[in-house]
Parts: structure tokens; C-alpha cells; sequence
């Protein structure tokens, strides 16, 4: 199974046609899909919370949005999350590369890994964590129960899901 | 003349634009002046006023007009590149740049000291980008509105602030409300 095409067809089926980006190793090659999809806009964001009000904006524009970005975006993200996306009761699917996790080679991403459900706990955000490849059939029921309440929905993805981080 | 005083001259141009405004007394001053369903007023967020209307005119075919300031600029400076390299013909983006935060006390910002926002953006590859005094407000923006090109005006006014009361609507109300506008 390709993950990354599956993402992409998941987003599409249930007509999620504007994404914001912020790069990871991990997302690189679902961002290139997401890019080369007629079906999808793809506009890059230079910083998370400036992605969530780029996705608030197509929202209230009529198309359904989606961010993609690492977990340390939460970090950045905690006031735009509560005063933006929760306040104004807005769906936005969040997928995120979980850094920091089993196979991450980089000792400073554990940092922000030991915090990150901990933080989408206390924001009260709904999270689902793939962990094997298999768990990306959920995907396409997260994203209906995303855009049936109305609120900001992550779900975690590690470098076990996506086979390694880089050349492991 | 201070941004109330900018508002108050072109509401009769924003009154049938959709307008997102920026957090604060702005959005409490556009409230106060002419509260309109095409407004949606920012409660929290800074920095986000120039994002959420990039995405609200990439997503729909109507003018988009953001109200917002040099602060808040200043806070999401990424924004003008994103701005730049994905135009939206729909979209205007008015910074009313009074060189201070307004919101918080009037301490200045660096866009009244040596910073010009209306060079940033042209450095960000913005194409139409015009700075001008607060009186020539309404010219430049109607004449944004008639050329139908992504535009960016930076307005230089006064520092100062209106006393104007808290919005008090919900949130989910002016969401709602301003995403049937956007939809009529």
C-alpha cells in the first residue's frame, strides 16, 4: 500500500480540496501528492497558526480544508487552536507528523513528543495515533467525524507508520 | 486622522464587501460604526486577519477586504510572501498603519520607526502594493476594488483609538451569519 496516495484519495473522497503544508522528512512524500492532485489547492505556509487562518478563511469560503504539519506546530499553534479553530467552531483535520517518537533519530524531537498529547489533551482535541500502516484505514472515518462536529481533529503519525525515519 | 477616523470614511465602500478586520479596537471601532453580516471581526488570533481573508478569496469568487495593521502584520510577516505567490485578484489587503499597537496602549511598532511594511511587501513579490496618507483611504481602496487586482495598501495615519464598546456576539454567531453572507 502506497500511504501517501491513500492519504491523498482520502482527502479527496471526502472533498477536502484546500491543504496547507509546513514540510517534514515524514510528509514529504504526501505533500508531493497532495501538490500533484487537480483536486486539491495547495498553498505552503511559512507558520502553523498562519496555515490555520489560511484554512479558516477557505472554510468560511466554502471549501473544506485540511493542515499538515510536524507535532512541534503545536507548540505554535496553542492560542490560534483555542481563539481561532475552537472559539468560532471550526472542523479542521490536522495530520501530523509525530516526531520524537519509536525510530527518531534526532534526540531534540523527543522534546516537544513528550508534550504533544499532553497539550492536544488539555486543548481537548479529539487524537488518533497511526503507529502501523494498517491504521490509515480510520483515516477517512476521522476526517467525516471531523467535519461532522465542527472541531480541530489530530492525528499523530510516526515514523513506525511511515516506515522509518529516512534511510532506516 | 486616527484609524476610527479611516473607518468611519470608507464604511459606505465596505458596506457590501465581505471585510475580515483585525483583532482589537479595530474590530471594535468597525462594529461600532457599521456592523454588517459581511463582516467577520476577529475576537482573538493576532496576526491572522491577512491569512483568514487569503483563504477566504482563494475559496469564493467575492472581493475580500482585511483590515488589519502594522502590528499585526508585523506578528505574521510570513503572510506576505504567502500573499504574494498566490494571487487571488479578489483580495485586498489594507494596513492601517498608525506605527503603533493600538490595542495595547499605543507603544510604537517598528513600522513607525525605520521599517516600511509597503517596501516588505513589495520585497515579498507582491505587485500592487501602494502607501498612502490617511485621507487618500477611500480613493485607493475603491480604486482597488475597480482594478480587480490583488492589492495591497498601506495606509499612514494617526495613532489613537475610539472608545468603542467590547463586541459582545458570540463567536459562532458572527461565523455563521458572515458564512451566509459569503454564501448569498
Amino acid at each position: 500500500m502506497n500511504i501517501d496516495k491513500k492519504i491523498t484519495e482520502d482527502l479527496v473522497a471526502n472533498d477536502i480540496s484546500f491543504v496547507t503544508t509546513v514540510p517534514c522528512k515524514q510528509l514529504a512524500g504526501v505533500i508531493a501528492e497532495i501538490d500533484a492532485h487537480d483536486a486539491i489547492f495547495h498553498i505552503p505556509s511559512n507558520k502553523e497558526d498562519e496555515g490555520m487562518g489560511l484554512c479558516a478563511g477557505a472554510w468560511m469560503g466554502g471549501k473544506r480544508p485540511a493542515i499538515i504539519m510536524q507535532n512541534t506546530a503545536i507548540g505554535v499553534t496553542i492560542n490560534t487552536l483555542a481563539t481561532l479553530i475552537q472559539y468560532y467552531r471550526m472542523p479542521l483535520p490536522m495530520l501530523i507528523s509525530y516526531r520524537g517518537e519509536l525510530r527518531e533519530p534526532i534526540a531534540c524531537q523527543v522534546e516537544m513528543a513528550v508534550h504533544t498529547k499532553a497539550l492536544l489533551a488539555q486543548m481537548h482535541i479529539p487524537t488518533y495515533h497511526f503507529h502501523h500502516q494498517e491504521d490509515v484505514a480510520e483515516l477517512d472515518a476521522i476526517l467525516k467525524y471531523t467535519f461532522m462536529c465542527n472541531k480541530p481533529v489530530a492525528i499523530l503519525t510516526d515514523a513506525n507508520f511511515w516506515g522509518g525515519y529516512g534511510d532506516q | 486622522m486616527i484609524r476610527s477616523e479611516i473607518l468611519k470614511e470608507i464604511a459606505p465602500i465596505l458596506r457590501d464587501q465581505l471585510v475580515v478586520c483585525n483583532i482589537g479596537i479595530p474590530s471594535q471601532e468597525l462594529h461600532a460604526i457599521d456592523d454588517q453580516p459581511t463582516n467577520f471581526y476577529m475576537l482573538g488570533t493576532m496576526g491572522l486577519a491577512s491569512s483568514i481573508g487569503l483563504g477566504l478569496a482563494l475559496a469564493q469568487p467575492k472581493p475580500v477586504i482585511v483590515i488589519d495593521g502594522d502590528g499585526s502584520i508585523l506578528t505574521n510577516l510570513g503572510t506576505l510572501p504567502t500573499i504574494a505567490n498566490n494571487v487571488a485578484d479578489n483580495y485586498i489587503l489594507l494596513i492601517i498603519d498608525n506605527g503603533s499597537y493600538g490595542s495595547t496602549g499605543d507603544q510604537p511598532t517598528y513600522a513607525g520607526q525605520k521599517t516600511s511594511l509597503a517596501k516588505m511587501a513589495e520585497a515579498a513579490g507582491c505587485e500592487r502594493v501602494i502607501e498612502c496618507q490617511a485621507e487618500e483611504t477611500g480613493r485607493v481602496l475603491q480604486e482597488a476594488l475597480d482594478a480587480r487586482q490583488m492589492t495591497i495598501i498601506v495606509s499612514k495615519c494617526e495613532s489613537g483609538n475610539a472608545k468603542m464598546p467590547p463586541i459582545t456576539m458570540d463567536p459562532v454567531v458572527i461565523r455563521d451569519r458572515f458564512m451566509k453572507a459569503v454564501q448569498a
